[in-house]
């Protein structure tokens, strides 16, 4: 095995990595101000990436707008699902909101499937996308770059909005102490419901590099990206961003490594190895790399 | 400024404040006093909306000339609009935001442009939260904890501070620093309602007090008064102190 | 005079009742009305046995139907004809290629496989707390899922394994009803099932009464995952055919609405919520294929379970049972 094909093997790894921490961060920030795991943020992947299909093929719409529109679009989903459904559910023990987003995730699906059929569609980016950089060895897809770059971009945005205005100390207080939060004047209503839906933007985004990257989508398409978000998110220590970016690229690069250098029959067992992995960090290091213990908030 | 009529509230299934009537009038220090379990915490998480009385009333005035407002059923943002700013038991302070940040937040629904210049005027009044303003606020001593969670409730500029245990935990020296401030607090202006184990201490500060048991107040009367009252001093003066 | 308790008495109605109705139907129903008592009967021993689990201790897990995948596999393989194995599973190992078993003991062992692993699942799994030990179970569910697809030598990986023999009849299926439902019962009202009771109710007060959280928990894992065991046995030699997939997600998310609707912790609740969620499922089924609107019983149903999560957070029955029951 080659050093070069190892550094191709990582480079690929970035690119996945990329998407995973683009849905992982979403989960994570859900997670940290509302103590839910989100089981349906992959299927908002799997909207943003029906949205692209239907904004870029059937209206023709160029790309750099469309993706702005995807955002749009998960923030909408996001603000609707979460007034709609957990908003009344405030208060209630966590495994509520567990079920309710299991039983949410479902409907969206079966949603897709009554709509769209369950039929995979064929998903292409302008030719432009697929047109080969090399740098030295390590060969790119534009659409790798792209997907990278728009990582960062999001990412520091992200990270500006969190760290730096004031509906991000909003998000970060109410994130450590609810009623401190409220006491403060906080709305935490409309903070919480904001939250909800950048995460759920985010994802979107996520579900339009997501059809880029892998040609098809399907209305079940999100669990693998929303169970993916959540190893990343747990790795990383659930509730803590850089943690999510962080447990993101570590899960795209090994499992690209894993898969790579491997031998192939043990990549079917890829799905109960992602599982016990996060079996394992869940026991054993439940606030993963850079998490804060998040199950004491007062 | 603030009257709390015949409220009843429930925490769960417990009926834990019974027909409870309590009165702040602009300017006093108030104390409310009582053992562990009296029911001091869920009086002031009443006052500031974290929780509903089942029957009875709350009224606010902003100053003596104004209207009552009727905060029983509002949302504790629209409360703290009012002027009401409440230090919570334990303090209370953001662990992972700074110092700064924390003293932020407490402007959060202001929308003047002195926020800066009243951080620089709590700098001056606590130095040290000026010498720690980028540290996260969890690594502050619990001394400092109290007066960055006091000047948190200040940044709000409020006209009724309520305070929950600010003598909780902390040495006596600081102690006697915290409640000089108060004084000075109350001096400019600001109505105090302060929840307090340190009887002698809340007695001596205040104006006026209630004392609470078990979810009812059981005396109120001149903080003067209840000081050499004997049923006070055996309860919360003599024996549970020492 | 013979004195019969109350308790007694209402035993002897729930025998007289289910054997009441599995003679009519097994004499007058036509196929398809047997077919769905017979899954009406499986539902309520799914659902009165992850009541168990989730219900009475408040753990909540999504593995049911692995413990049911489980058995399943374990009951159809052990009863599979050696003749016919040759055929289908010709890499059979050989330690086993000349055990061949009768229903009954095939189903118990199935059932007793399934709580052996869960209590060594239990062991790993049980010490995280609400949504997380969802989370692991569910994982646990998919790798079971996995196992299945890749242990081909034995269960013909993802074609799974068809023409099983018929073995289910609605008097098995019945009878496992009862044993279920006086099982969960007795436990309910038992010390062990008040000690589950106030485990769920508060964690740090039972600690402080003296119950052994830990195995307490464990027990109830252990006695959920046998009957669901069972009733992947039973489901095996009813519908005749398996495979990794028939035990989804979508399984578990359905065992744990009819638990969530009848009211985490009553028995009655599962009972009917299992009845109810049976006959809607059949219901709708022509009108889905008729209209081509694939998916439209499952939106209703998560529709259903989330409005129930809002507005009766409880269930129809909370945790306990009918007042004339008790
Ligand atoms: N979340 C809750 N659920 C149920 N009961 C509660 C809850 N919080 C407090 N209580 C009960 O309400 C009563 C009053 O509590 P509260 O905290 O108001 O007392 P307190 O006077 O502030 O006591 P302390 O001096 O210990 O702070 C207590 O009996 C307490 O057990
Ligand atoms: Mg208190």
């Amino acid at each position: 095995m080659s050093f070069d094909y190892i550094v191709q093997q990582i480079a690929n790894g970035i690119t996945l990595g990329s998407m995973y921490a683009l849905v992982a961060v979403g989960f994570s920030m859900i997670y940290g101000i509302m103590r839910l795991i989100n089981f349906a943020h992959g299927d908002i992947v799997m909207i943003g990436a029906f949205t692209t299909l239907y904004l870029l093929q059937n209206i023709g719409l160029p790309l750099p707008i469309v993706a702005i529109m995807v955002l749009i679009v998960g923030f909408g989903v996001g603000m609707l699902v979460e007034k709609s459904i957990f908003l009344p559910m405030r208060g209630s023990p966590q495994v509520t909101g567990f079920i309710a987003s299991l039983s949410l995730s479902i409907m969206l699906q079966n949603f897709g499937i009554l709509i769209l059929s369950a039929q995979p569609r064929n998903f292409n980016f302008p030719e432009y996308m697929n047109s080969i950089i090399t740098v030295s060895t390590i060969k790119f897809k534009v659409l790798d770059v792209v997907i990278i770059v728009t990582t960062i971009v999001l990412v520091i945005a992200l990270l500006l909005l969190i760290n730096k205005t004031k509906l991000g100390i909003a998000i970060r207080a109410t994130a450590q102490n609810l009623d401190v939060a409220r006491l403060m004047g906080i709305n935490i209503n409309r903070v919480i419901m904001l939250t909800f839906a950048i995460g759920s933007a985010i994802a979107a985004v996520a579900g339009l590099m997501w059809g880029g990257k892998f040609g098809q989508i399907d209305p079940l398409m999100g669990y693998i990206p929303g169970l993916k978000a959540f190893v990343a998110a747990v790795i990383g220590g659930v509730g803590s961003i850089p943690g999510a970016i962080l447990g993101g690229f570590i899960l795209g690069i090994s499992e690209v490594l894993f898969v790579g250098l491997m031998p192939p029959e043990y990549s079917s067992f890829r799905d109960a190895f992602v599982f016990i992995i996060l079996i394992v960090i869940l026991i054993v290091m439940p606030n993963g790399l850079l998490g804060k213990n998040m199950e004491d908030r007062a | 400024m603030l009257k709390i009529k015949n409220i009843d509230v429930y925490r769960g299934s417990t009926h834990v404040l019974h027909h409870l009537n309590l009165e702040v009038k602009d300017g006093e220090i108030v104390s409310l006093i009582g053992a562990n379990g009296a029911g001091k915490t869920t009086t002031l998480r009443t006052i500031s909306g974290l929780l509903r009385p089942k029957n009875g009333e709350i009224l606010y005035k902003t100053d003596t000339n104004s209207h009552p407002i009727d905060t029983t059923s509002l949302p504790p943002n629209e409360i703290v609009k009012l002027g009401i700013s409440h230090t919570p038991e334990g303090r209370g302070i953001f662990p992972q935001l700074t110092v700064k940040e924390n003293l932020l937040v407490g402007a959060y629904n202001r929308v003047d442009d002195q926020i800066e210049s009243d951080l620089l005027s709590m700098y001056n009044m606590f130095p040290i939260l000026q010498k720690r303003s980028r540290l996260d606020a969890g690594k502050l001593s619990g001394g400092e904890q109290m007066m960055l969670s006091l000047g948190r409730a200040l940044m709000s500029r409020p006209k009724f501070l309520i305070l929950d245990e600010p003598s909780l935990g902390l040495a006596p020296l600081i102690v006697e620093q915290i409640f000089d401030m108060l004084k000075r607090i109350n001096e400019q202006g600001v109505t105090i309602l302060l929840v307090e184990q340190n009887a002698v201490m809340a007695l001596e500060l205040s104006s006026r007090a209630y004392v609470l048991e078990t979810g009812r107040i059981v005396l109120e009367g001149e903080s003067a008064d209840l000081i050499t009252n004997k049923k006070v001093q055996d309860a919360y003066l003599g024996g549970a102190e020492s | 005079m013979i004195k019969i308790s109350k308790q007694g008495h209402h035993l002897i109605v729930l025998i007289t009742v289910l054997m009441l109705f599995s003679y009519l139907m097994q004499n007058y129903a036509d196929e398809h009305i047997l077919m769905v008592a017979n899954f009406i009967g499986i539902s309520i021993i799914l659902a009165v046995s992850l009541n168990l689990t989730n219900g009475f201790t408040g753990l909540f897990s999504l593995g049911h139907p692995a413990f049911m995948a489980i058995g399943g596999y374990t009951t159809a393989i052990l009863t599979f004809p050696i003749a016919k194995r040759a055929l289908f599973l010709p890499d059979f190992p050989e330690q086993l290629a000349n055990i061949q078993l009768s229903f009954v003991p095939a189903l118990l062992i199935g059932g007793l496989l399934a709580a052996t692993i869960a209590a060594l699942v239990g062991f790993s799994v049980l010490r995280l707390k609400g949504h997380y030990l969802a989370v692991a179970t569910m994982g646990f569910l998919i790798i079971v899922q996995v196992m299945i697809n890749n242990f081909d030598s034995i269960t013909r990986g993802p074609t799974g394994l068809n023409g099983l023999e018929e073995f289910t009849t609605i008097y098995w299926v019945y009878g496992w009803v009862f044993v279920t439902i006086y099982t969960a019962w007795k436990v309910k009202f038992s010390s062990l099932g008040r000690s589950m009771l106030a485990i769920r109710e508060d964690e740090i007060a039972s600690k402080s009464l003296g119950i052994n959280l830990f195995s307490t928990r464990n027990l109830a894992f252990v006695l959920g995952a046998f009957f669901a065991g069972i009733a992947g046995g039973l489901w095996a030699h009813l519908v005749t055919a398996l495979t990794p997939n028939t035990f989804s997600l979508i399984m578990s998310f359905n065992i744990v609405l009819i638990v969530v609707v009848g009211g985490t912790g009553s028995i009655t609740g599962s009972i009917i919520a299992a009845i109810l969620f049976t006959l809607f499922t059949e219901l709708l089924k022509p009108i889905e294929e008729s209209f081509s609107l694939f998916g439209l019983s499952q939106i209703i149903i998560a529709v259903i379970l989330i409005l129930v999560l809002i507005f009766k957070p409880k269930g129809l029955f909370g945790s306990s049972e009918p007042e004339f029951l008790r």
